[in-house]
């Protein structure tokens, strides 16, 4: 089954996962996080992951963002085999094809949200003048072209995720995933981060975005549902109950 | 790519700006107690060779007499006669010898306002200073080269002969006296010390002119005796035997005659006090390295718990695609920079506190610190190779993580 996905890849496939497993040896228990997982996301696909707490999205999550390695299994990302890659060509995937944003923010604390935002530009090794003018962008873009000075620390939480997502968008990646995006915020500002990723989603941003809200995952194009570190359903958003 | 690095670097240490007090605090910290402490042991062993050595420091009294041996044809009873052009020579020629002067001496009258001194005055070198432990009062100077050069008229005097032509309340310098009946202007005082042991009169009687002006003055051809200094005191006996062989080629006489040419070795008194200093500076030199471990596990606990700190900084890089290269490099850059700094900071307090010291007036205990540059950049490139092996090695583990696991941090 897992080489028949592979091989009956659409050209558009961004991801791509085969027979993902993942376990944690903690050295007295091993917590098998993942139990195989097979998923593929097309370009354009806004994805909500949902499941149970301890059910293996962040898990998922990390994985696909190339943050950490399966224990077995195949993944591929743009065509691109993850496993065998060295340390510096898989700095660069997640530099050029992945932005990640996390329910922590995991926003430097001391520099300014226009400092944190060039960041990936300066991995990227994009010029100074182009770098400038993208990170003013993509701030713009999330509503905070007059923050672009302030520390995270002087930013309330809606903003700090603001200037995570225009992180996440810097380097203009294949897909964007999210991790809890709102689990840290409260209900107005989650809505408004909200309303950012449906935004992108319309502009056919590639989007795996894992939620608890129902509402939300409802007007994604597609929901995954995870359980004890098994998809349990991958359905069209519409079909959801 | 540079330019990205310093930029970044500029960032982060204004970011983290307690760690860079630290860790810039902790160099400064080694780099100052080791270098002063080896600065105050330099100066320390200075004093009290200034102090012990009354009569001179670790040289040998060489006089010229009768030879009692015949030598290559040429019969006993001879007169050896010494000129400036011989020193010269052995100054020249003689191995492991530090310094080397001539002094003609002699009895004259001194005149000053209506009253009339008999001194004894030495006829020497600049090399008198140092070899026979001549330190002027403040405001006052040895005979220089320059003196010796132009046969120039001026006049070092024995601090009690000061005392007795002028008195103690006037200041000698500048002041214009007859000697032997040519006029000379007094340049320096000595400044009092402890003598022990002399050859002609103690120098607190003496007065010194330069030996060029002495021989002007008397038309003295031949030296009364000469001084010289060996490199170090346990090589006096060689370095006499050198002097005495060159003299003895020169001069036609056997170089084992002791009467030829007969030399006062004040060195052995020495010898003791070369080795205990040996043990002193090796003293110093272990708490030295001793401080400098402490400087060291300093500053490296200082980088360890930085690296802790940035473990989860340097994940959240990693996930936004920072290459290990780019992470290393910058630790690394940052090290040499804030090490740079921290020695440089260190190395100007060392040098504003050896400055200041003198005015304490303490010079007669402990002597004047003195700073070996080596010694603190030596200390300065320990404590940043320490601090930078510290800092290298935790981050190098951090950055080898999975960035997931290095943001948990
Ligand atoms: N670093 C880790 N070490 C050990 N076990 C872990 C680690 N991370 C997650 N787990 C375990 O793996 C399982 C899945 O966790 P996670 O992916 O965080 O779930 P979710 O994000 O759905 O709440 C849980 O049982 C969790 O305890
Ligand atoms: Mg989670």
């Amino acid at each position: 089954m897992a080489s028949l996905i592979s091989a009956a890849a659409p050209p558009g496939t961004i991801i791509e996962m085969t027979g993902i497993r993942k376990v944690y040896d903690t050295g007295k228990v091993k917590v098998e996080a993942l139990k195989g997982i097979d998923l593929s996301v097309s370009r354009g696909e806004f994805v909500a992951v949902v499941g149970p707490s301890g059910s293996g999205k962040s898990t998922l999550m990390n994985l696909l963002g190339c943050l950490d390695t399966p224990t077995e299994g195949v993944y591929r990302i743009g065509g691109e085999t993850v496993a065998g890659l060295t340390r510096d060509r898989l700095a660069d995937v997640r530099n050029r094809r992945v932005g990640f944003v996390f329910q922590a923010f995991n926003l430097l604390p001391q520099i300014s949200a226009f400092e944190n935002v060039e960041m990936p530009l300066v991995f990227g090794g994009v010029p100074v003048k182009r770098r400038r003018e993208r990170a003013a962008e993509v701030l713009e873009r999330v509503g905070l072209g007059d923050r672009m000075d302030h520390k995270p620390t002087e930013l309330s939480g809606g903003q700090m995720q603001r200037v995570a997502i225009a992180r996440a968008l810097a380097m203009d990646p294949d897909i964007v995933l999210a991790d809890e995006p709102t689990g840290n915020l409260d209900t107005t500002s989650g809505s408004d981060i909200m309303g950012i990723f449906l935004d992108l989603a319309a502009q056919g941003r590639t989007l795996v975005v894992i939620t608890h809200d129902l509402a939300l995952a409802r007007r994604a194009g597609r929901i995954v549902e995870i359980r004890d570190g098994k998809i349990v359903r991958d359905v069209p958003a519409a079909e959801a109950a | 790519m540079l330019k990205d690095a310093i930029r970044q670097l500029a960032r982060d240490l204004r970011s983290q700006k307690l760690r860079t007090f630290l860790t810039v605090f902790g160099i400064v910290w080694g780099t100052v107690a080791v270098t002063l402490l080896l600065a105050f042991g330099t100066g320390l062993k200075r004093q009290m060779i200034k102090t012990t050595a009354g009569l001179g420091d670790r040289i040998c009294i060489a006089w010229p007499g009768l030879t009692s041996v015949p030598w290559q044809g040429l019969g006993k009873g001879r007169r050896i006669r010494i000129t400036e052009e011989d020193i010269q020579v052995v100054r020249v020629r003689v191995e492991g010898l530090k310094a080397i002067s001539s002094e003609y001496s002699d009895s004259f009258k001194l005149n000053y306002g209506t009253k009339t001194y008999p001194v004894d005055t030495a006829g020497v070198g600049p090399e008198f200073e140092q070899m026979r432990n001549l330190v002027p009062e403040a405001g006052g100077r040895f005979i220089n080269p320059i003196d010796v050069e132009q046969q120039r008229r001026v006049l070092f005097l024995g601090n009690k002969v000061a005392e007795t032509v002028f008195g103690k309340g006037t200041d000698p310098i500048g002041k214009s006296v007859l000697l032997a009946g040519s006029p000379f202007t007094v340049v320096g005082v000595l400044k009092k010390k402890q003598q022990d042991s002399s050859y002609n009169s103690r120098d607190a009687d003496q007065t010194f002119i330069p030996g060029s002006t002495f021989r002007a003055l008397t038309g003295k051809k031949y030296v009364s005796n000469f001084v010289f200094q060996p490199a170090t005191a346990l090589e006096s006996k060689g370095v006499s035997a050198r002097v005495l062989e060159s003299l003895g080629n020169r001069l036609k006489f056997d170089p084992k005659d002791k009467e030829a040419l007969s030399v006062w070795d004040t060195t052995e008194q020495f010898k003791f006090f070369e080795v205990f200093m040996l043990a002193f500076t090796l003293f110093l030199g272990i708490m030295g390295c001793l401080t400098l471990v402490v400087g060291g596990i300093g500053v490296s606990n200082i980088m360890n718990v930085v690296v802790e700190e940035r473990t989860k900084e340097i994940g959240i890089k990693m996930a936004l695609g920072a290459r290990q290269g780019s992470i290393l490099g910058q630790f690394l850059l940052e090290t040499l920079i804030l090490t740079t700094i921290g020695g440089a900071i260190g190395f100007a307090i060392t040098f504003a506190l050896c400055a200041v010291f003198p005015s304490f007036g303490l010079e007669e205990y402990v002597g004047n610190p003195d700073v070996s540059p080596a010694v603190a950049s030596i200390t300065v490139a320990v404590l940043g190779l320490i601090g930078l092996v510290a800092g290298y090695f935790p981050a190098r583990e951090a950055s080898r993580l999975d960035p997931v696991v290095a943001m948990k941090m």
